[in-house]
């Protein structure tokens, strides 16, 4: 969808009507050193049936917006300071609580990132729809069943009669964000805000969340503001744009003319950090295209995961979670294996197995010794050839060490060197990660998060391993700081001739970095080879749809049309001793690897 | 985080030397007052034979009325005296022996038990946890004051094994809680990395998980003394605690409850002994747990 599409208006709407008119909106936090502001002087109009997105990084204010207009500001510690907002002829800033609870869910609704969040879980999908319904409008209850069913009909739900008596933890991610804009748009909303309604879905699902909202704002013509982070997202949804950064609007345009000439520099440099599939082969093959059966670093035959699902008083084993299903792949020296899929298809699980963190079955070799055949000291000693970043820098360090202590501590626990050398070696390994000597004396929090997986792949390093799995090391970092975390890691590579094993669900993200590629579904690789044959020549037909999900950052690009799936992603549980059929891969040449159909 | 497209670092929380931790603490008034408060109970109870105006359990010919009622606080009797003519104030100097005991020693031993006990049930989950939980719940069910009174009945009662008691029947809440929060804890990312790294348990227990409890157990201490001050009275009021007529600060209380609208100093004045020390624990605990806490520097 271009600029250039007009929304499908039903007679007698002015397309041009200005529904929500945010004037010099300022918003500031109350802190110990006085009011600080998050939000500065933003104007904007929004139009019947218009989607404007606001994009911005962390901390731009995006979000402070989206609930400075629903009147849902964290008051008093946060507030408005100035400026106006005005939904039709109704002023929002200093509203009564009672009379925005009016106009909230039934003028301006919202939805928001996590749909299990915001969903309560202990009642009926069907009964919060209808207690949605009818606190706006007064309904009986048959009648508001009706309504339900009609909104849950329209969010594309297949058997809406038994959704309805379904809890929220019964349905799909996917599933719980369509109840969510169903209860949005339940009672026909002039505006809807969604705040990045897909960042927490996989790639497939967000691809069908986002054709739905489109199809739905084209029949209701309500008008949209999209908060997202997410350029590609942008490109394919909004009409218009308004960039922000550090609660400054820094470029409104259409979006059209915005990716085609941004006219400010940050916006340019947001443009330019944002991953693109494609853009990948444009750079030259990272010093490792190694020959076939090159050195082999990690071997995985046969490896299983399986976790019980116990049941009763007496904990009887009742059936099995086939996490991972006989996965066999080589990682081999000085190359990054990406192992892509989406949530739930056990990526992360293998990491975790290689790693040691969860038992498995079936064989894992590193450097040519098994994992299973290793008594406790040499196992130990094994820990140091694999380290893993995880995804939350945050979690993953102890916030009540100093970065120091935190980087010391692989030493500290093998034994390397004296108190006076492992000094040494932490700030050598701090100035590696670009970060300051003084950093080894504060704690994690009083880092930003690209510093703190910074922080996190400094320890990684600190034992020289010989292969660091980075488990979506780079997922919750804002596009700029991930760009220059991808480049570190590879640098790194080039150094030191670190192996990784990039496990990720963003595939432009592994296009950029990896030199193979796996392809994951429940739990099996269905598809292996090196990235110009995974990406260049798909094969398998999961494969295709993954990249054909994956929203692209120009406006101008021709939209892949996708069957629009309706079911649901088979479930990895399995009653003992049944389990799912293997699927064995074939070689299609040149070591591209892909499972039959 | 903020947006950074350009090669600039990314900007972070500037530096400050971290003063030493007597400055840290002291610099908080109500941590100052409390320890105040502490400082005084403490030296009231080391120094009682010797500030103390009486002997506490002499019993004064003037110190009731001509009807035999106690007399109210003057200037013989700061503090007044009891329905058998006892000083007050000597009683409460050589009560705050027994009820600092009590409240220090008899909850940091409850405390002890229970972390030990939730700490390994919640790391080590497993056969172990479920046992040790399970024994946990059933303390728990078992009515406390019941138990108490078959234990001290059991032992002959002394200061010691009061204290003791108390402590055996007081530790399951605390290791009820702090069992969920190790629980939480040990799955977070941070212990999972740790044990990449090749840490061994021991290391994990005691470098990753207990500090991450210290909050916990200062709040489980701090709300513990009062408690189990009063839980000392009442055991002594049934005549399994401290035997009068040593004095305790809880006895002293449940021996005059019955006399509150006449003699309303007997109770309140003990009362306040009691609410001071579990306040002064309780401020000097809470500046503890923001001076121990990394994330809260920089904001004394």
């Amino acid at each position: 969808m271009t600029t250039a599409t007009a929304p499908l208006l039903p007679a007698g709407t002015d397309p041009a009507e200005v529904v929500l008119a945010v004037r010099g909106l300022q918003v500031a936090a109350r802190s110990d050193s006085g009011l600080m502001p998050l939000i500065e002087d933003l104007s904007f109009d929004l139009r019947r049936g218009e989607t404007l997105a606001i994009a911005g990084e962390s901390g731009s204010g995006k979000s402070i917006t989206a609930l400075a207009c629903m009147g849902l500001l964290p008051q008093p510690a946060v507030r408005v300071t100035g400026g106006t907002i005005r939904l039709g002829d109704t002023e929002l800033t200093g509203l009564p609580e009672a009379r925005m609870q009016r106009i909230r869910g039934a003028r301006i609704a919202m939805i928001f990132q996590e749909p299990m969040t915001a969903l309560n879980p202990v009642m009926t999908i069907g009964r919060q729809l209808t207690e949605a319904i009818r606190a706006h409008e007064p309904l009986g209850l048959a009648a508001a069943r009706t309504r339900t069913i009609e909104a849950i009909r329209a969010v594309r739900i297949s058997q809406p009669e038994r959704r309805l008596a379904q809890y929220p933890h019964e349905l799909s991610g996917g599933m719980r964000q369509r109840v969510m804009i169903a209860m949005a748009l339940a009672l026909r909303p002039d505006v809807l805000i969604a705040d990045e309604p897909t960042t927490a879905l996989d790639v497939t699902v967000q691809r069908e969340v986002l054709d739905l909202l489109r199809d739905l704002q084209r029949e209701l013509s309500t008008a949209v503001i999209l908060i997202t982070h997410d350029m590609g997202v942008v490109a394919e949804m909004a009409d218009r744009v308004i960039v922000m950064r550090r609660g400054r609007v820094v470029e409104t345009a259409p979006t059209a003319s915005l990716f085609a000439a941004p006219q400010d520099d940050y916006t340019r440099q947001l443009l330019a950090a944002v991953p693109r599939i494609g853009a990948g082969q444009a750079r030259p093959a990272q010093g490792s295209p190694l020959p076939d059966g090159g050195d082999t670093l990690v071997r995985m035959t046969d490896v299983s995961v399986r976790f019980p699902v116990r049941q009763g008083v007496f904990g009887r084993l009742h059936a099995r979670v086939h996490a991972v299903e006989k996965v066999s792949l080589d990682i081999r020296r000085g190359e990054t294996l990406a192992l892509v899929g989406e949530s739930g298809c056990g990526k992360s699980t293998i990491a975790r197995a290689l790693v040691g963190l969860v038992p498995h079955e079936g064989r894992i070799e590193v450097g040519g010794k098994a994992l299973a055949d290793l008594g406790r000291a040499a196992t130990k000693a094994l820990r140091r050839d694999l380290q893993i970043v995880f995804q939350d820098p945050m979690a993953a360090l102890d916030a009540r060490m100093t970065v120091g202590e935190l980087i010391r501590e692989p030493l500290v626990i093998h034994g390397i060197g004296t108190p006076d050398e492992q000094r040494a070696r932490v700030r050598d390994l701090l100035e590696r990660v670009d970060l300051p000597a003084l950093a080894a004396n504060r704690y994690p929090h009083q880092f930003s998060g690209g510093q703190r997986q910074r922080i996190c792949i400094a320890r990684a390093l600190a034992l020289k391993p010989r292969l660091i799995v980075c488990d979506e090391s780079v997922a919750a970092l804002d596009v700029s700081i991930q760009a220059r975390v991808l480049d570190l890691l590879r640098d790194l590579q080039a150094e030191t001739g670190v192996s990784y094993l990039f496990i990720s669900h963003d595939m432009a993200v592994v296009e950029n970095i990896s030199d193979r590629v796996a392809v994951m579904y429940l739990g099996q690789i269905v598809e292996m080879g090196s990235r110009a044959q995974v990406f260049g020549d798909p094969r398998h037909s999961y494969t295709r749809r993954l990249l054909a999900a994956v929203p692209v950052p120009d406006p101008q690009a021709p939209r892949r049309d996708m069957p629009r799936l309706t079911g649901e992603i088979p479930s990895p549980v399995w009653p003992i001793g049944a389990g799912p059929e293997r699927k064995v891969l074939v070689d299609m040449g040149a070591g591209h690897m892909v499972a039959p159909e | 985080m903020t947006a950074n497209v350009s090669t600039s670092p990314e900007p972070a929380a500037p530096l400050d030397a971290t003063p030493p931790f007597w400055r840290r603490l002291l610099r908080r008034r109500l941590a100052v007052l409390g320890l105040v408060v502490m400082a005084v109970c403490v030296l009231g109870a080391v120094l009682a034979p010797w500030i103390a105006p009486y002997d506490p359990n002499e019993q004064h010919f003037d110190g009731l009325t001509i009807e035999g009622a106690p007399l109210p606080p003057g200037a013989m009797f700061w503090f007044g005296t009891d329905l058998l003519g006892r000083d007050l104030f000597s009683r409460l100097l050589y009560g705050a022996r027994t009820s600092l005991v009590i409240g220090v020693v008899a909850n940091g031993a409850a405390l002890l038990i229970g972390t030990l006990v939730g700490v390994t049930a919640g790391y080590f989950r497993g056969v172990t946890g479920a046992v040790l939980m399970r024994f946990t719940d059933l303390m728990m069910a078992f009515p406390a004051l019941l138990l108490a009174i078959c234990l001290a009945a059991i032992f002959s009662p002394s200061l010691w094994i009061v204290a003791m008691v108390i402590a055996f029947v007081n530790w399951v809440q605390t290791a009820r809680v702090i069992y969920t929060e190790t629980s939480s804890l040990a799955e977070r990312d941070y212990i999972a990395a740790e044990k990449t790294l090749g840490a061994g348990h021991g290391r994990i227990l005691f470098r990753h998980i207990l500090p991450h409890l210290v909050p916990m157990l200062i709040i489980w201490g701090t709300l513990g003394i009062s408690t189990t001050v009063l839980l000392e009275a009442t055991l002594s009021f049934l005549g399994v605690g401290v035997q009068p007529p040593t004095p305790s600060w809880g006895n002293i209380i449940f021996e005059n409850q019955t006399y509150f609208q006449s003699a309303p100093w007997l109770v309140f004045i003990p009362g306040a002994a009691i609410l001071a020390l579990a306040l002064a624990f309780n401020l000097v605990g809470d500046a503890l747990r923001d001076i121990l806490d990394p994330t809260q520097q920089g904001r004394d």
